[in-house]
């Protein structure tokens, strides 16, 4: 694609990035400025940040593709993922501001004072951290070879190095700003093309987003092969199609069927449920439990709740983070829905991500408003990758700097470390995934997103939600039931990564796993708990009046 | 509160003022002494807290899990109502693609609202001078 402003957009977000990097950084002048912003953040800008951080290139552009492929049963993604924050309110936000803990191995020390379960805390950190990286950076790939045609390799590298250095130079004062304006600049570089997409399609005349009869070419398209696979044709024979071939269209041809691409059609596509009967059902209560319950334990997220100034400030930013999330998840659906009209020929190569970057120039045309509209999207994926890159690499550095290198040194363990340790750790956490991305075969960005939050909702939710409401939890419990269902969950995503391809009720389960590793963890937590009673700390009343009590009292 | 500064920074100041000091320890207080040193009146004030934050969270969760989730059961059981149209969009649609976000944010207002009362309900019981 030839559009002379995708590249000067793009570069333009990367520079505005590292350069409220800069400036934020010249405002830090403290450790405490560095690590944690002094917290003099006010709730708004708090929670636009957190909003900046959240909106990932699972949100940015997986949605938009999984809703163009199967429809309405991926609505639960947008629905999940801000419903997370409303779970994050009702059980966390405010008690976990007032444990005054920074990471989540800070909770288990504050409310368990066991020094096994914060190792084990800070390694599902990481890995957590790392899962979701790793399709940030592949997405980022993936973005930059699609608009410019440059190498996978470069997008991945440059948001990798760019991210890194921001992280490691301007800490998380700075991240704060940058933050801010990522949610803003993501919600116009989506709101803006959408109003033109409407207003074209309303002067095409609505054309027909699910006609029962198939989908049909807007316009005479060329589609390049890219894998082998069988083309079920309108007429109904079939044709086998090599890779390279160049399959051409012309304006009013059906869309036919591609055996390589797994995606929902006419009334399938358009209604609820699908053939797999329970199994279907399975999995959507699946993911609704892994996204309700995963965000109170990404650790991105969690990092932010400490620049509040007390629990009550926390309560009021998660739910303008609630507010600012839905607004911006009515938007993908509408590129998911409108991409059936105007890109179907992503259909047929089962690139179905890239209908965000598409969309816009291929609806409003080839002339200079196409052509700037693309460049803004391009620039708020990148924004998306950028910015959820940040959060997740600050606090696997927070946990890798606290918990890995001030064992090493003689502070001690759980000491706030400094900002020379914080920059080691923001360079080791950022090699890694970038290493991986580089690596590992392409792995689906919304599906490993998904996968981190069901180790997260299987892991943290359980050890918060219990550690915060009940008082029996004991330091055993916490770990048995973290090893039991983020274990299982663990489990599942690296069968679903390397393993063999399943198929029938293991494919299943092991796919959309939170339905039973949650359960599993919190069952494990509880009983654990209950037979090792004597192992509860002494001091829980204290901890619990310190969580609970409102700040207001200064008791 | 806070358990981590960086060992550099000097303890933070703290200004103290006579009067202040009087009023705080005057006998009137005699709650929030309690909860401090946690006699059976402090720890049942705050048992008491946490059981009514703990029961509006649970009971706000019930009414999304039955607005929410419920749906994916209701489109299994009766196909027919993913068909029925509203404003010419399917119901499935326009309910998890638009309606979803503004209740969750009103359940959302709703417990800052009410959380936010129990807390002034404690701190007014914790407060109450000695009669």
């Amino acid at each position: 694609m030839d559009n002379p402003y995708v590249v000067p957009a793009i570069v333009a977000v990367t520079l505005a990035t590292v350069a409220i990097g800069f400036y934020g950084l010249r405002l830090a002048r403290t450790t405490s400025d560095f690590l944690v912003a002094s917290r003099t953040v006010s709730p708004t800008w708090n929670a636009a940040a957190i909003g900046g951080e959240y909106l990932s290139a699972a949100s940015f552009l997986g949605i938009a593709g999984l809703i163009l492929k199967y429809g309405v049963d991926v609505l639960w993604y947008p629905v999940g993922f801000a419903a997370g924050y409303l779970a994050l309110l009702l059980f966390v936000a405010a008690p976990l501001r007032r444990s005054g803990a920074f990471t989540l191995p800070d909770f288990c020390e504050v409310r368990l004072h066991s020094r096994r379960l914060r190792k084990l805390a800070t390694a599902f950190v990481v890995f957590i951290g790392w899962l979701y990286l790793v399709p940030q950076l592949q997405g980022a790939g993936l973005t930059l070879s699609t608009v410019t045609g440059a190498p996978y390799f470069l997008g991945a590298l440059l948001v990798g190095a760019v991210v890194t250095a921001n992280v490691a130079l301007g800490g998380m004062r700075a991240i704060t700003f940058v933050q801010a304006f990522q949610y803003w600049l993501k919600l116009t570089a989506l709101a803006v093309p959408a109003m033109f997409l409407i207003l074209h399609w309303q002067a095409d005349g609505r054309p027909q987003v699910a006609a029962a009869d198939g989908l049909t070419f807007p316009r005479d398209t060329v589609v390049v092969v890219e894998d082998r696979a069988v083309l079920t044709l309108p007429d109904g024979s079939s044709r086998e199609v090599t890779p390279g071939e160049e399959l051409s269209f012309s304006a009013g041809d059906q869309v036919p069927k591609v055996s390589s691409v797994d995606a929902s059609n006419g009334l399938d596509w358009l209604l609820p449920g699908d053939e797999s009967g329970d199994r279907g059902l399975f999995a959507t209560y699946s993911l609704i439990l892994a996204t309700f319950l995963g965000t109170m334990g990404l650790p991105h997220v969690l990092v932010r709740f400490y620049t509040n100034p007390d629990g009550s400030a926390a309560r009021r930013t998660t739910l303008v983070v609630l507010a600012l999330v839905g607004l911006f998840y009515l938007l993908p659906t509408l590129y998911g829905v409108l991409g059936r009209v105007y890109t179907p020929q992503l259909l047929l190569t089962g690139r179905t991500d890239a209908v965000v970057l598409l969309l816009p120039g291929e609806a409003v045309g080839s002339g200079v408003l196409g052509q700037l509209l693309a460049a803004l999207v391009a620039a708020g994926a990148f924004a998306a990758f950028l910015s959820s890159s940040s959060g997740l690499l600050t606090s696997v550095a927070g946990v890798i700097s606290t918990d890995v290198l001030a064992h090493a040194s003689d502070r001690g363990p759980g000491q706030r470390g400094s900002v020379r340790d914080f920059r080691v750790a923001a360079m080791v956490a950022g090699i890694v995934p970038v290493a991986l991305a580089l690596n590992v075969a392409s792995l689906d960005v919304s599906q490993v997103v998904g996968l981190a939050f069901a180790v997260a909702a299987s892991s943290f939710c359980p050890l918060l939600v219990l550690g915060i409401w009940w008082r029996g939890l004991t330091d055993a419990g916490a770990a048995a039931g973290v090893l039991a269902g983020g274990g299982a969950a663990v489990g599942a995503v690296l069968i679903t990564v390397v393993g063999p391809p399943l198929s029938g009720w293991p494919a299943t389960l092991v796919a959309q796993p939170a339905a039973w590793t949650v359960p599993l963890a919190f069952a494990v937590m509880v009983a654990v708990s209950m037979a090792t009673r004597r192992r509860t700390p002494a001091d829980v009343s204290t901890t619990m009046l310190r969580l609970h009590a409102p700040e207001s009292l200064r008791l | 509160m806070e358990q981590s500064t960086a060992p550099a920074t000097p303890p933070e100041r703290t200004r103290i003022v006579l009067a202040e000091v009087a009023r705080r320890s005057g006998d009137h207080d005699r709650a929030r002494a309690d909860l401090a040193e946690q006699t059976r009146v402090g720890d049942a004030l705050l048992r008491g807290l946490m059981r009514a934050q703990l029961a509006l969270a649970l009971r706000l969760a019930v009414v999304v899990g039955i607005g929410l989730g419920a749906l994916p059961l209701l489109f299994a059981v009766a196909p027919t109502t993913g068909s029925v149209k509203f404003l010419g969009v399917n119901l499935p649609w326009l309910l998890l693609g638009v309606a979803a976000f503004p209740f969750l944010v009103a359940v959302g207002f709703t417990y800052v609202y009410l959380a936010e009362r129990n807390e002034q309900d404690f701190i007014a019981v914790v407060r109450r001078p000695e009669r």
